[in-house]
């Protein structure tokens, strides 16, 4: 069967089963754009990630399958004895394999979001990220949203321990299509940290399609990081939407190990006067991994900070791409916002396109960028060896120099060794003689 | 300990050394002057290894071994020290980290046990103070930052880690103030001995005037044209590297 109208039927059979739900409107509505959109196939934010023949495969939908915490122990992050866990299973969020260990956040499915005193914010940013993504790939998402969560950080409150994020694909039984789904929603002076990861059980391919979006208020705090390192044989679209509506501060940090195709959309909209954003991201790629950084920060407001550092080390026959978007709108005078994007390429085969884009209607504005594509620091790595460090050592110290400033950025203890460990075993094992 | 014989290299077609001679023994130090493009900085890379230089004849021994024959990390391992005319920022790279894994490898490559962290901390305690070097210096960024003086102050500081037989000061002096050089070489007359060998490369007197060499040698257009005492060198300081060009230039007319 021709795989969009397998999904086109299951769209039928989602809104036949759930009639009643709250959440049948937004999702009619984006199915209509999707069909309206189609796959990006010639499309200009897609022109380096094809994703199209993506949709040539056979998946299943959103299937739900049991899975358990011991098959799981592979891609538990550290320090999870006192974090809150919440757990995707091919895009179903699974109370089972949550736990939620703080009282200052709330956690239910949209579902039940939408009919509950929750459903103006609900009904006010889902979907948010559609205005930005204009594809029928984040219309796919919501078109079929409905096991996601809400999660609500209560107002005032600091939440000790970060919130651990698994989206787990199982393609045990066949291709898998997921498309996790939640909207996250920081309430006035309240703190969170999220750190969302991948993992993958079985050899069969999939593809995920995850949206999350993150309101933050007033004097509020969200940090967010996203570890992907998942198999070759899984590819994802992962869309992170961060809007600040008051005035407040974020911090999100992107580290693309492994995968098949990456592809990233984050979104910081500073919707409100005096919001600050950091945006990090580190790709160190190998193989045939891809991995596209598609960025955009929207200063919709006067008075807004933003600053964003990427870098990336690609080996082998890895592609890398990068685009950074700045947007400052007519309204938004006295913004400042910085860009800047490095590589470094270790091979022949290896090759990254880099995009800044700066779109600026106010006069009154800080803006810049930078770029650049390089070799590894042949004059550094003779300076390490010129004092006996053997030059594969010496290349991975230099590499890890490299990525420390992105590295530093993660916060919490425990993933900022988990991922630096992570690094260097990848450098280590990929040293070049 | 180092004997070069008619060393002849270059850069890609660029011929610039054309037949050094120079043997250097334990405890000696050396001076090797020239004007600038006389080829100084070339022989302090060819003799540390740095990759881009292409050697076409001549050979170079040192304590026994083939020194061209060994990479520039088996140099390091075998004593051998060049302290950067140039040396390189590395952002993200913690510089006692760095001198720590530089001591640890060649203590690898001797087939010595590695520092532990209580042993090494004492060896930096000693050699900072020796260098009057701050710790503040060592936690930062490797020379990311650093003045002229303390990237020349470091360079230093990692020969007093390492313990070189053969040290090879590569224009220390250049970009200097007095105090500087002053520091400079006191580190580097207090890590002297009879057992180690040090060439300095230079372009002025002045630094000779703080490490007082045993013998002065004077490079022009590749060679090595006049070799004298200290002497030698303030007459050069004294009468301009010009003396030494028409010399030569009689030379060839002869």
């Amino acid at each position: 069967m021709d795989n969009l109208q397998y999904i086109r039927n299951k769209f039928d059979q989602l809104q036949a089963e759930n009639a009643t739900s709250g959440l049948q409107a937004i999702r009619k509505k984006a199915f209509d754009s999707f069909n309206r959109l189609g796959i990006p196939i010639k499309h200009e934010e897609w022109k380096y990630t094809r994703i199209s023949p993506l949709f040539n495969k056979e998946y299943k939908l959103n299937q739900a399958t049991p899975v358990s915490w011991k098959e799981l122990e592979e891609i538990r992050l550290p320090g999870y004895e006192q974090a809150t866990e919440l757990v995707f299973v091919n895009g179903i969020f699974s109370f089972p394999l949550s736990t939620i260990r703080s009282s200052h956040i709330l956690v239910m499915p949209l579902e039940e979001a939408v009919k509950s005193e929750y459903r103006e914010i609900i009904s006010k940013h889902l979907g948010h990220s559609g205005k930005y993504q204009k594809d029928g790939i984040n219309a796919l998402n919501t078109a079929f949203v409905k096991d996601g969560v809400f999660l609500f950080v209560k107002k005032g409150q600091i939440v000790e321990q970060p919130v651990y994020i698994y989206n787990v694909t199982d393609s045990r039984s066949g291709n898998v299509l997921s498309q996790p789904r939640s909207l996250v929603y920081v309430s006035e002076n309240a703190q969170v940290q999220i750190v969302e990861t991948y993992g993958t059980l079985g050899l069969d391919e999939s593809f995920t399609n995850q949206v999350l979006e993150i309101i933050v208020d007033r004097d509020a705090r969200a940090e967010y990081y996203k570890i992907q390192n998942d198999s070759a044989h899984t590819n994802q679209v992962s869309t992170t939407h961060i809007r600040q509506i008051a005035k407040s501060y974020t911090h999100t940090v992107t580290i693309s190990l492994n995968g098949g195709i990456i592809r990233n959309n984050l979104n910081l909209v500073l919707d409100a006067e005096y919001c600050e954003g950091h945006l990090y991201g580190l790709y160190l790629q190998k193989g045939q991994t891809h991995v596209d950084n598609h960025t955009v920060v929207d200063n919709v407001k006067p008075n807004c900070f933003s600053n964003e550092l990427y870098k990336g080390i690609i080996d082998e026959r890895a592609t890398g791409v990068f685009n950074g978007k700045i947007f400052v709108q007519p309204q938004a005078q006295k913004t400042n916002a910085y860009q800047s994007n490095k590589n470094i390429l270790l091979s022949d085969d290896a090759s990254v396109n880099t995009k800044p884009q700066l779109e600026i209607f106010a006069d009154d504005v800080k803006c810049s960028h930078g770029c650049t594509v390089g070799r590894l620091n042949e004059e550094g790595l003779f300076y390490l060896q010129s004092r006996g460090i053997p030059s594969k050592i010496a290349r991975s110290l230099l590499l890890h120099a490299f990525a420390i400033d992105v590295l530093e950025h993660i916060r919490p203890e425990p993933i900022r060794e988990y991922v630096d460990k992570l690094i260097s075993e990848r450098l280590e094992f990929d040293g070049h003689d | 300990m180092l004997k070069i014989r008619n060393l002849n290299a270059g850069i890609e077609e660029k011929k610039i050394l054309n037949g050094i001679n120079l043997e250097i023994k334990p405890g000696e130090v050396h001076a090797i002057m020239g004007p600038n493009g006389s080829g100084k900085s070339t022989l302090a890379s060819v003799l540390a290894g740095r990759e881009n230089y292409e050697v076409t004849a001549g050979s170079v021994e040192y304590l026994g071994k083939d020194l061209l024959e060994l990479s520039p990390e088996e140099r390091a391992g075998e004593g051998l020290f060049l302290a950067f005319q140039y040396p390189v920022e590395i952002p993200g790279l913690s510089t006692t980290n760095f001198i720590k894994t530089a001591v640890n490898e060649i203590r690898k490559y001797r087939g010595q046990e590695p520092l532990d962290a209580v042993a090494f901390l004492k060896l930096m305690k000693e050699k900072m103070a020796l260098m009057n070097i701050d710790q503040s210096l060592l936690s930062r960024s490797l020379n990311e930052g650093f003045s002229g003086g303390e990237k020349k102050r470091n360079e230093i500081f990692q020969m007093a880690m390492l313990q070189p037989k053969l040290a090879i000061l590569d224009e220390t002096d250049s970009g200097l103030d007095i105090d500087a050089i002053r520091i400079v070489a006191n580190g580097v007359n207090k890590l002297k001995s009879k057992d180690n060998a040090v060439l300095v490369v230079t372009h002025y007197q002045r630094l000779l005037d703080y490490i007082i060499p045993d013998f002065v040698h004077v490079l022009y257009n590749g060679r090595i044209v006049k070799t004298g005492t200290k002497e030698l060198a303030l007459e050069l300081e004294e009468r301009g590297y010009d003396f030494i060009k028409s010399e030569v230039a009689e030379e060839v007319d002869r």
